[in-house]
């Protein structure tokens, strides 16, 4: 066997995978907001880049304070969770609850509106520029290269670790999401409404804390992709939005409401992007997940994991 | 001042009547006076203006047949007025068709190529349907970027962009679209009157009534013997034909058509349009792109007359803009969908039910 070939696998794999995670991340809060309230959100990609910018803004300040890297990125993170939860709580409560019980297209073009708000004050804030990050949330260990040299090859295969980030993060959220809804009251409670809302609130579960918990929920989990793809891009920029629309296949591929759906779907759509481009055409990236999803939907019209709807007049 | 309590119907024929009440057809001819008054009052960059407006409620009159009347989400817009740009502009290039032809060529074209991408629509409805229309979007979109034939040469430079000739009717190089304006505006707005009108029509006859029974109640539809898979997809040809023309006219006012203009933005934009207008109405999509294309531009000129002519506040100014206007377009969105769902057309009625029913309003 050829080593540049297998030197070739083995990045492509590489960046299939760590592209996955992200892909995984995003598509996670996608199907976390869909499950408990049945909306599917559009202004998934702007919350990104809104937590992008204000991670970037986060990470300024610390810099500025003239504070360890390490400390600065905990500090920043940490503050960052608490501006996303305000801003799904605000976004639940301003934007979403009027809309509950009205028509699907209604609550599509509510977030598609929110997505041009969010950008519009984004732009305003911060200019149209990518703007690159102070310093690296990279921990130590992680930063720099992998090298390993193949045989006869006489080639290094230069891997940036940083992207094992990615995978780092989502495996810990996921653990965490599984703990959260495994072994919480509000986990439990969030299921429950999932699973019939009717029932959830007579048995005495407040829907609208479930909400605003889940808006809560799935604006952390965008504005940490956000700040992930400014670390894994460089700088945080207009582009941001573009990445959540790449997990839209993401979704479909696992159906809907399967949180393991989102993971397996994005791990499967990453690769399926990074082999179609590195093997066949790299301008095929854009268009490989579109027609796989085309075709999946043809034979499992509720995604491969998605709770197939049984539906009454 | 005697306030009827309703429309009595002695015939038939009254019955079957469009428009029923004097009012109305004193209306339909003040609609139809403006239609003709306006190419002789306004200059140039506004008849354009109007121009835009024509088309765009060409397209959203399109798009409200199948999202507004169907039931059928589509964020498959600006796919669907490619396909129509793109035929009319290559038939125009490869094969010097006179642009008559070329429109309606496009529009079935156009029509032939949405009921292909509804077809999935026999086992895919609400948000998958969205998305499945999405993935339309974007494939019609890399179709264009990356299918060389359709892309052309500006001043010997290849582009994305196809160059469109303007064929000339009868020889005559006045008769061509894309330098003449009111011409353009001639032939626009007599295609938005019988656009308007067939779909007004279309909403009286068995077809039109499986479609809004289909959006009411599939389940429903499907058991009182409409053909649920025959209909949908019937649905999105009606739609793509309309938009289609809707798409080729867009080829024909332009000198060059490039994938930028039918992103997924513009499907957005599409939708803002029935949604701020009323869904499920045809006064209302023109209501809506009426206000969707002048919003920006009106934003434009209030913040330029603001910013005065001072270069820092011009400047200011230029940077603001794009964002303004993006902000403003969301926050009516959100604002319309929030206090009044069924949009302008709603209002307009409420409005006109205040003064006819006044001073004893219920």
């Amino acid at each position: 066997m050829d080593p540049n070939e297998v030197l070739k696998f083995l990045r492509l794999t590489y960046t299939g995978l760590s592209d996955g995670a992200l892909l995984a991340l995003i598509a996670l809060g996608l199907v976390l907001v869909f499950k408990s309230t049945d909306v599917i959100n559009f202004a998934h990609g702007e919350f990104m880049l809104l937590g992008g910018f204000v991670g970037y803004q986060l990470l300024t300040i610390t810099a500025g304070w003239g504070i360890d890297p390490t400390l600065g990125t905990i500090i920043s993170v940490a503050a960052l969770v608490v501006a996303m939860v305000i801003v799904g709580t605000l976004v639940e409560r301003l934007v979403l609850r009027p809309l509950i019980g009205e028509q699907i297209i209604s609550v599509i073009m509510v977030t598609i509106g929110l997505s041009s708000i969010i950008d519009a004050i984004v732009g305003l804030a911060w200019g149209t520029i990518p703007q690159p990050l102070p310093y690296s949330i990279v921990p130590e260990a992680l930063a720099g290269r992998w090298q390993i040299e193949m045989e006869g090859a006489r080639r290094p295969l230069n891997l940036p670790q940083e992207a094992m980030l990615t995978i780092l993060v989502v495996v810990i959220l996921v653990v965490l999401l599984m703990l959260f809804f495994k072994r919480s009251k509000y986990g439990i409670a969030m299921r429950a409404t999932a699973d019939d809302q009717q029932a959830a609130m007579s048995m005495g579960i407040s829907i609208r804390v479930v909400f605003g918990l889940t808006w809560s929920m799935t604006a952390v989990l965008a504005g940490l992709a956000g700040l992930l793809i400014g670390e894994l891009t460089n700088a945080v920029g207009g582009d941001i939005p573009v990445v959540g629309l790449r997990a839209f296949p993401v979704i479909i591929l696992g159906g809907l409401d399967s949180i393991a759906g989102a993971i397996v779907g994005g791990f499967s759509i990453a690769m399926l992007e990074t082999y179609a481009s590195g093997y066949v055409h790299p301008s095929l990236k854009n268009v490989v997940p579109y027609v796989a999803l085309l075709i999946i939907l043809m034979i499992k019209p509720y995604g491969l994991f998605g709770q197939k709807r049984i539906e009454r007049v | 001042m005697a306030t009827q309590s309703g429309i009595y119907h002695e015939t038939y024929g009254s019955d079957m009547q469009l428009r029923p009440t004097t009012m109305q057809r004193v209306r339909l001819a003040l609609v139809a006076a403006l239609l003709v008054v306006i190419p002789f009052v306004v200059d140039s960059s506004t008849q354009r203006l109007v121009n835009t407006v024509v088309i765009a409620s060409i397209g959203a009159i399109g798009l409200n047949v199948l999202v507004g009347f169907t039931g059928q989400i589509s964020l498959g817009q600006g796919a669907f007025l490619a396909i129509g740009a793109y035929a009319c502009g290559l038939l125009q290039v490869y094969f010097a068709v006179p642009w008559p032809i070329a429109l309606l060529a496009a529009a079935f074209i156009s029509a032939l190529l949405g009921g292909l991408i509804g077809l999935p629509s026999l086992r895919l409805k609400g948000l998958y349907l969205a998305v499945a229309t999405l993935a339309a979007q974007q494939i019609v979109e890399w179709v264009i970027i990356n299918w060389d034939p359709i892309d052309g040469e500006i001043n010997g430079r290849a582009t994305d962009a196809l160059r469109i000739p303007g064929n000339a009717l009868f020889g005559n190089a006045d008769l061509r679209l894309n330098n003449n304006d009111t011409l353009f505006y001639v032939v626009a707005a007599a295609i938005l009157v019988v656009v308007a009108m067939a779909t007004t029509n279309l909403f009286r006859t068995h077809i039109g009534r499986a479609f809004v029974a289909i959006r009411d109640q599939d389940i429903a539809a499907e058991v009182m013997g409409v053909n649920l898979y025959r209909y949908k997809v019937l649905a999105f040809m009606v739609s793509s034909f309309i938009v289609g023309i809707a798409g080729g006219l867009l080829a024909l006012q332009s000198t060059a058509i490039s994938f930028e203009r039918f992103t997924l933005s513009v499907s957005i934009e599409y939708l803002a349009m029935i949604i701020i207008g009323g869904l499920g109405t045809v006064s209302g999509s023109i209501y809506g792109a009426a206000f969707i294309v002048v919003l920006p531009e009106l934003l434009r000129s209030v913040g330029r007359a603001l910013a005065g002519t001072d270069p820092a506040s011009l400047s200011e100014f230029n940077r603001v803009l794009p964002f303004v206007q993006e902000g403003v377009f969301g926050v009516v969105i959100v604002v319309t969908l929030i206090i009044e769902p069924e949009g302008i057309q709603r209002i307009w009625r409420t409005i006109k039910d205040y003064f006819r029913l006044w001073p004893f309003s219920y």
